[in-house]
């Protein structure tokens, strides 16, 4: 199971795309462990499986309210269905990417793939537990999830 | 310097899976010496437009399907030697910056980045 630290690696991850991809912080809250079922998600969610010498995934899951500002924040015209898809899998893959500054280049991180509905039900790793990072930012709500052996 | 004296532009072939990365690289580029030629979302995309179009500077995504980018780097360099490829990747571990370059990468930068910081590292590539 993920550690503390381990942990704050991607909470420092998803600090860091905020303040600079979309410059403006988002706030983070106090990550929790999910202990029954899988977490909820939003519209839009990109998941990035993790091999190597760790397995799991990690989502990112926002609304497409939020992702929509994020787009006008980095000067994005298109605000498609494919372009939403998109930003959920690039900032999953920022923030999975990001993390191997701290797990080395044996975390290894696949391509996003995207979920996306009205409820969508992210499928459950295998032999993990999912800790869901609360992310804040402007008038929305966003989570990342990892879910790490 | 073409005929009449001018200095040519240098040719600009953009690759990356996400079509909003691509945008944002393309956009946010302000270099009058660059000329976009082209843009690809794989490896073996990349590889094929760059038998076409020739360019002298490549940005380079790492993680992408069919073909990554350290594997595409390889090749390209193989047909040109002479090109510089920024790679720009969210890949944050040193190894595999070091390993890029050894491939034949000229300049590495972190996903996210601001403009200033991608306007940096092409004018260092570049210069």
């Amino acid at each position: 199971m993920i550690q503390e630290q381990e942990l704050k690696t991607f909470v420092e991850g998803t600090t860091n795309y905020f303040e600079v991809a979309a410059q403006q912080p988002a706030s983070i809250g106090s990550p929790y462990l999910v202990t029954e079922g899988t977490p909820s998600c939003h519209e839009y969610t990109g998941m990035i499986s993790i091999t190597g010498k760790r397995e799991g995934v990690v989502y990112f899951t926002a609304p497409k309210a939020m992702l929509t500002v994020l787009l006008m924040k980095m000067q994005e015209s298109d605000f498609s269905h494919e372009t939403m898809r998109d930003l959920v899998g690039e900032v999953a893959n920022t923030i999975s990417g990001n993390a191997r500054k701290d797990f080395g280049r044996d975390f290894v991180i696949s391509v996003p793939s995207v979920l996306s509905g009205e409820r969508p039900e992210i499928p459950s790793a295998a032999g993990t537990r999912s800790f869901v990072i609360p992310i804040n930012w402007r008038s929305h709500s966003a989570k990342l999830i990892v879910a790490l052996k | 310097m073409n005929a009449n004296g001018a200095k040519r532009a240098m040719k600009l072939m953009i690759v990356d899976d996400s079509n909003i990365m691509r945008r944002r690289i393309e956009r946010s580029q302000q270099f009058e010496e660059l000329e976009l030629v082209g843009t690809a979302c794989n490896g073996l995309e990349a590889i094929e437009m760059f038998r076409k179009m020739d360019p002298d500077v490549v940005t380079m995504d790492l993680t992408m399907p069919q073909m990554d980018g350290i594997e595409c780097i390889e090749n390209i360099v193989k047909i040109k030697p002479a090109v510089r490829i920024l790679v720009i990747s969210a890949l944050a571990d040193k190894a595999t910056a070091v390993e890029a370059m050894e491939k034949g990468a000229n300049g590495f930068l972190n996903k996210p980045f601001t403009d200033r910081q991608l306007n940096e590292a092409i004018a260092e590539l570049i210069r």
